[in-house]
């Protein structure tokens, strides 16, 4: 059977035309469903973070949102100095898009962690218990070895110890540098210090196994398997940690708890 | 007919297996087999993308002109993995976030083209669909198998509960680290074609050899 040239052409078009509508339908009835997930698995994220839920329990939606709303509260700070911003709305502001933004980052010097450019607010999130302060939650991203690794770095309110570390977007070998979301893993940074007592950023995951929190405060056990990786999460804590990072708003809060 | 649909259905199973007996799609097979619970959307998610997209392509095989009949079965099947992956990310976003680009590339797998192409552009549309689900079942079925395999012996799991307690979390089974990577999963589907063949021989292809070719009186020698 021939076709003429005008038939395949207009062929090809309806196809294309047919095709993109499916496409284009569901993206756009799909879209809340899916940023509310999104929103969701970072909630979950920061609240199993926070002590407040257990990586895999069952919780609807308003359950996570109510428990969120009711002990976590958002912040955006100036990184540099440290201080609470108060003209950008916590709830909309998006650092990695701040990040993007040439208008509201700057470059970063070169870093192991390959990060690019530095947002000049980010979004921290302090956990409250009672009225106090029981944790601040910091994010955190850096390369590791595939691709960049997204998480929250929780530390108690005299800034040195560390209460838990979580990943909420990397794509790692499964099994391997993928561990970073094995909760016994994760169980093993409760309680190792961030800092030495002068200030300066010292924990490093390690090769091999590291001691109890008490004898061996700065180290943490590596992942077998994945050194790249593990470098990747020291790299990443002492960028953030230090002073580029988030060192001036920590420094400030030592400053006002007196620790 | 009704005898013809079940043999189109349950034909790709095991007789016509597209991993085992076609060998297509193993790329798939070997990132998505590490957990039963990824294995079991993939498999769902290429069973809806093979039998919608034999059903289309078999809707309008007859007004597709030739010339560019690979381009618009291409173009269907993309469309389909896209929207595919649209709906896991709304409705199992755990599960989408593991299988990551693995959905994605459901496109690139040859199954799905290989059934279009070969079934869907010559058959009406109801059978092309039984045609595509059975394809992804034998997909499936393969996907199951070897995740089952890997999962348990990699990580002491089935479907993430505790089946074997590993000694890291104070049990006393070492798991096997091999399992967790790429080639666990080429040995296992090796071993899977070996069975089936050794249990169907007739599934084992002709010693094939240049010299056999050259005998005088062989059928479609290469004199």
């Amino acid at each position: 059977m021939q076709h003429s040239t005008t038939y395949i052409v207009g062929f090809s078009l309806v196809v294309c035309v047919v095709c993109a509508l499916f496409v284009a339908s569901a993206e756009v009835s799909l879209r809340p469903l899916k940023e509310r997930n999104i929103l969701m698995d970072r909630q979950k994220n920061i609240l199993a973070l926070a002590g407040l839920m257990t990586m895999g329990e069952k919780m609807s939606a308003e359950e996570i949102a109510n428990r969120f709303e009711q002990s976590i509260r958002p912040r955006v700070i100036d990184l540099a100095t440290g201080e609470g911003n108060t003209t950008l709305d916590p709830n909309t502001f998006d650092q990695r898009s701040a990040a993007r933004d040439p208008a509201s980052s700057k470059p970063a010097p070169a870093n192991p962690s390959k990060v690019l450019r530095i947002p000049n607010q980010a979004l921290i999130y302090e956990v409250m218990d009672q009225g106090k302060l029981s944790s601040i939650i910091i994010p955190i991203q850096g390369y590791g070895l595939w691709s960049v690794l997204y998480g929250y770095l929780a530390l108690s309110p005299d800034t040195r110890t560390i209460l838990g570390i979580t990943y909420y977007d990397q794509k790692e070998t499964a099994g391997l540098g993928g561990e970073v979301d094995n909760p016994n893993w994760k169980a093993k940074w409760v309680g190792r210090k961030a800092f030495d007592e002068r200030g300066r950023v010292k924990i490093t995951v390690r090769k091999g196994p590291a001691g109890p929190p008490d004898q061996d405060p700065y180290q943490v056990d590596g992942l077998s398997g994945a050194t790249i990786t593990s470098r990747g999460v020291t790299n990443m804590l002492h960028f953030w940690l230090g002073q580029e990072g988030f060192g001036p708003y920590l420094a400030r809060l030592r400053g006002a708890t007196g620790a | 007919m009704a005898s013809s649909n079940r043999e189109i259905l349950l034909d790709p199973l095991i007789n016509n297996n597209p991993i085992a007996l076609q060998v297509l799609g193993l790329c798939s097979a070997l990132a998505v087999t590490t957990k039963m619970s990824t294995a079991f959307v993939m498999s769902l998610a290429v069973i809806a993308v093979t039998a919608l997209s034999n059903t289309a392509i078999s809707l309008i095989r007859n007004l597709v002109p030739p010339s560019i009949r690979i381009i618009v079965q291409l173009t269907i099947i993309a469309s389909l993995v896209i929207i595919t992956d649209q709906v896991l990310q709304a409705f199992v976003f755990d599960i989408s976030k593991q299988l990551t680009v693995f959905v994605g590339l459901i496109i690139t797998n040859c199954i799905i083209m290989g059934r279009a192409e070969a079934f869907a552009m010559q058959n009406p549309p109801g059978p092309s669909f039984i045609d595509g689900v059975g394809n992804g079942l034998g997909y499936g079925l393969v996907l199951m198998a070897v995740a089952f395999i890997r999962e348990l012996f990699g990580s002491g799991k089935v479907f993430g509960l505790t089946v074997l307690p590993l000694v890291t979390e104070g049990g006393w089974y070492q798991p096997n680290g091999l399992m967790l990577l790429a080639p666990a999963a080429f040995f296992l589907i090796g071993c899977f074609i070996w069975a089936v063949r050794s249990w169907k021989p007739e599934q084992v292809e002709e010693d094939f050899h240049v010299g056999a070719l050259l005998e005088p009186g062989h059928e479609g020698s290469l004199r």
